[in-house]
């Protein structure tokens, strides 16, 4: 008996073997991967000019910049990519794979001068011929639809000798930071898994669920990079990145948690920015009961935006008070942050007023994979009972969350934040005009849609400034959401590491990291 | 012979129905490839013109009908989100968990039997109740607090490991299969504690029956008795136990995975699931189902290997 036990244990360990033996034979990307470093010992030996960085979301999306749609993705290649101007720390755009640009009197047609000398990642230059297929792809000239909504405002795209003008069929401010759109070779289909731009790093290979490795561009146009290359480490688990820091596995790694970095030791600095994101509870204004302009306002009345700050991100992060973050410096108005202060009374008057003396029971979405807004939504539901609104929290699966709440509107209330995809006032307070496709809140006010007819067509830019802070204004006054804040963005750095630094986009620039001498 | 194909028959029936059941649960959950695909930027065009590339208008009959030829004919599809052959992406993926899943499963074989034999024969002992204490708690304590303590311990503490720095497997397989051990004992103790248990109360139960006490009244010692008539009485239970783990080790390696960042099987089926991957799901699921069906099958060979009284018919 025991034999033919023996013979079967060794049966299934040679099946096991064939099995995988089968699987060795089509080593797929992992195999690619250039990280051999052999040794198991801890920091043996002082890693040669390379970084680990730790992200907790995989890059499982198009590399390609022009389908990208992840904020993840986005973030990390941002090291690769480049258009003909991109952003600055400061929020400013400057030249890039353009060498300098002139608008027309009428403001209607951007001239760009092409940089000499820049090269995509293949060796290839950069040719005319590459700007407009890059430009015509995202505008959709050729009556596609266009993969970025806002460029189907232009009219014409022509070039001549090393410049090419894009008119406009009206003046637009902030059309330019849309031009921050990748610039791309033509006719090299491998974009989305292969994907080659111009920017200071070149994109190696990708290992699904496990890394992402970039190297130094030497043919950078630019100021180089300071680093040979970056390993992106995929790491969901919020302990698993703790660890991986303090084993030394990892180097750097952003979006952390204030009970995170509390754990870190002495190894680390921790440099603090903003995740400039508008986290607020997005109510459904087109749903009952938030349909009723007092009980949202009651809503703000109750909740403490400082006791979710201080109890739930032991007080990092800046309380703001409409669609729009500090980083926008000018755009931003500080005296809407505490226009709803606390009061409970208050909220209660304001509820019995609408009908509700009693309170009311409501549920409050949010996507599972989001511990900060998780955290917001429990102090949330607490403070609101204090004004009899029960409120319950339905975690779902993120793209449950798209497809229900963000594109159906099918929700009560949600946490979450929203980004602006890129440095414009527009792209936060555009969304919330009546007819907008991504009015998720279904907010409806002919004043705001009027305020917003007025911003984009002024031609002066102070004047545009004040129109957008109207239409915040609009929005704190109506009390389209509960506003809470920007969240804090934490970064831990290996002591040793230096120049991080913080965009108003949601960006990580490793072109400037580098050990310290 | 007969007993086989019928065995066989049944294998190929469980993994078309579950690859059928995936395929129709992703159509009833809310949110498709499309919708996943564009996520915050879909606008309804770009939501119907992908789906019109991706094949998604068209019945799910068809689509199914579509995935199970490509199936049978080796091409898995494309992972949408990767945009990569589905083999290519996840055959590196199923090798690591394997050899995590064998790597605990031998562990639990090695520990599990002796200790159950030890434990079994000091039934009733001075320290019984803090044995039985102790194997509870190993129970008890899910695999991924497990692995944090182990992570924590062995690797910022110890230093035998660094976490989250699983080598490449290809390229320094014995470094690889020294990262794997951590997670493989995280995933072994709650499932040694189980075999131990049910061993211990096997071996037991079938102490108190009727042959043993005469056995022991006649005059055999008692250890003798143990090893020579009640270990072969109970060990079929036993051994078809340990080879229901072997399936339920695999489901345990996902959380596993997350806990000490090792790329595999489980972290790329959930990540899938979420971005609405459906043909890397469905291979990933069959391979799941294949693996679970044939842990059974062995379950139930052994069974009948070391009991006669087991066979069905046609046996001899």
């Amino acid at each position: 008996m025991k034999k033919k036990l023996l013979a079967l244990l060794l049966l299934s360990g040679l099946l096991c073997a064939a099995l995988s033996g089968c699987g060795g034979g089509s080593a797929g990307p992992a195999a690619e991967d250039g990280q051999t470093d052999g040794s198991t010992v801890p920091d043996a030996e002082p890693k040669v000019n390379e970084i680990t960085v730790g992200i907790a979301q995989d890059l499982d999306d198009s590399l390609d910049p022009h389908i990208t749609v992840a904020a993840g993705t986005k973030e990390v290649m941002f090291n690769v990519f480049e258009g003909l101007v991109k952003p600055t720390p400061e929020g400013d755009l400057i030249p890039a794979v353009a060498e300098k640009y002139e608008l027309s009197e009428d403001q209607t047609a951007y001239t760009f001068t092409l940089r000499e000398g820049v090269r995509f990642h293949n060796g290839e230059p950069v040719e005319m011929q590459d700007v407009i297929y890059s430009l015509n792809r995202c505008a959709g000239m050729k009556g596609e639809e266009p993969l970025i909504p806002a460029l189907s405002a232009v009219k014409g795209i022509e070039a001549s000798g090393s410049t090419v003008t894009i008119t406009l069929d009206q003046p637009n401010t902030e059309f330019l930071s849309y031009l921050t759109l990748a610039i791309l070779p033509e006719d090299y289909d491998q974009q989305d898994t292969a994907p080659v731009g111009t920017g200071p790093f070149k994109f190696v290979s990708r290992a699904a669920q496990d890394n992402i490795v970039l190297e130094k561009f030497a043919d950078y146009w630019g100021e180089p990079a300071y680093l040979d290359k970056i390993t992106f480490k995929i790491i969901e688990n919020a302990d698993s990145i703790l660890m991986s820091l303090q084993s030394g596995a990892i180097d750097l790694c952003s979006h952390l948690t204030s009970t995170q970095v509390a754990q870190l030791g002495d190894d680390f600095n921790v440099e603090e920015g903003t995740m400039n994101l508008v986290q607020a509870m997005y109510l459904n204004n087109a749903e009952k009961p938030f349909d009723d302009v007092r009980v949202r306002q009651a809503l703000c009345y109750a909740v403490d935006k400082q006791g979710i700050i201080d109890l739930a991100f032991d007080g990092y992060g800046s309380p703001i008070g409409s669609s729009m973050y500090p980083a926008f410096g000018k755009y931003f108005d500080d005296s809407l942050t505490n226009y709803y202060t606390r009061d409970i009374e208050k909220a209660k008057a304001l509820l019995a007023d609408a009908g509700y003396p009693d309170g009311f029971s409501m549920t409050i979405t949010v996507p599972s994979n989001y511990q900060p807004h998780i955290d917001t939504a429990q102090v949330i539901v607490e403070q609101l009972k204090e004004i009899g609104v029960n409120a319950e929290i339905q975690l779902v699966e993120w793209g449950t969350w798209v497809e229900d709440v963000y594109n159906l509107r099918k929700f009560q209330s949600t946490v979450i934040g929203v980004d602006a995809s890129n440095m414009t006032a527009r792209a936060l307070l555009e969304r919330f005009t009546s007819d907008y496709d991504k009015n998720f809140i279904n907010y409806n006010n002919a004043e705001y849609d009027a305020l917003f007819q007025q911003a984009i067509t002024t031609a002066s830019d102070a004047e545009q400034t004040d129109f957008y802070k109207q239409m915040e204004a609009n929005l704190t006054e109506n009390a389209a959401n509960v506003y809470i804040q920007d969240l804090v963005d934490l970064v831990a750095v290996r002591k040793g590491l230096t120049g991080v630094r913080f965009y108003p986009i949601y960006a990580l620039d490793l072109s400037t990291v580098r050990y310290e001498a | 012979m007969k007993y086989a194909l019928k065995r066989l028959a049944m294998l190929l029936a469980t993994m078309l129905l579950v690859s059928l059941f995936t395929f129709i649960a992703f159509e009833l959950i809310s949110g498709d490839t499309a919708s996943a695909m564009l996520g915050t930027e879909a606008t309804p065009e770009r939501l119907e013109a992908l789906r019109e590339e991706l094949g998604l208008n068209r019945p799910l009959m068809v689509r199914y009908a579509e995935w199970l030829f490509g199936f049978f004919t080796g091409n898995l599809g494309v992972s949408t989100s990767y945009r990569q052959p589905v083999g290519d992406l996840i055959a590196p993926k199923a090798l690591v968990t394997l050899y995590l899943s064998l790597m605990s499963f031998a562990l639990i074989v090695v520990i599990s039997i002796p200790l159950g034999l030890w434990s079994a024969g000091r039934a009733g002992g001075p320290l019984d109740g803090l044995r039985t204490a102790f194997n509870q708690l190993c129970m008890a304590v899910p695999p991924f607090f497990t692995g944090i303590l182990l992570s924590w311990g062995f690797g910022i503490v110890l230093k035998w490991f660094v976490p989250g720095e699983f080598p490449d497997l290809s390229a320094n397989f014995a470094g690889a299969l020294h990262y794997l051990l951590f997670p493989a004992v995280a995933l072994a103790i709650p499932r040694i504690a189980m075999t131990v248990r049910m061993f211990r109360s096997t071996i037991q139960a079938e102490m108190q029956k009727d042959y043993v006490r005469t056995a022991i009244s006649r005059g055999n010692d008692r250890g003798e008795v143990l090893r020579r008539h009640v270990l072969k009485n109970a060990i079929a239970p036993i051994a078809a136990f340990l080879a229901q783990t072997l399936a339920e080790i695999v489901a345990g390696s996902i959380v596993v995975e997350q806990v000490f960042s090792i790329p595999g099987l489980g972290r790329i089926l959930v990540a899938s699931i979420a971005n609405r991957d459906y043909p890397t799901v469905q291979a990933i699921v069959v391979i799941l189902a294949f693996w679970v069906v044939l842990a059974g099958m062995l379950s139930d060979l052994v069974s009948q290997c070391i009991d006669p009284r087991l066979r069905l018919g046609g046996g001899a």
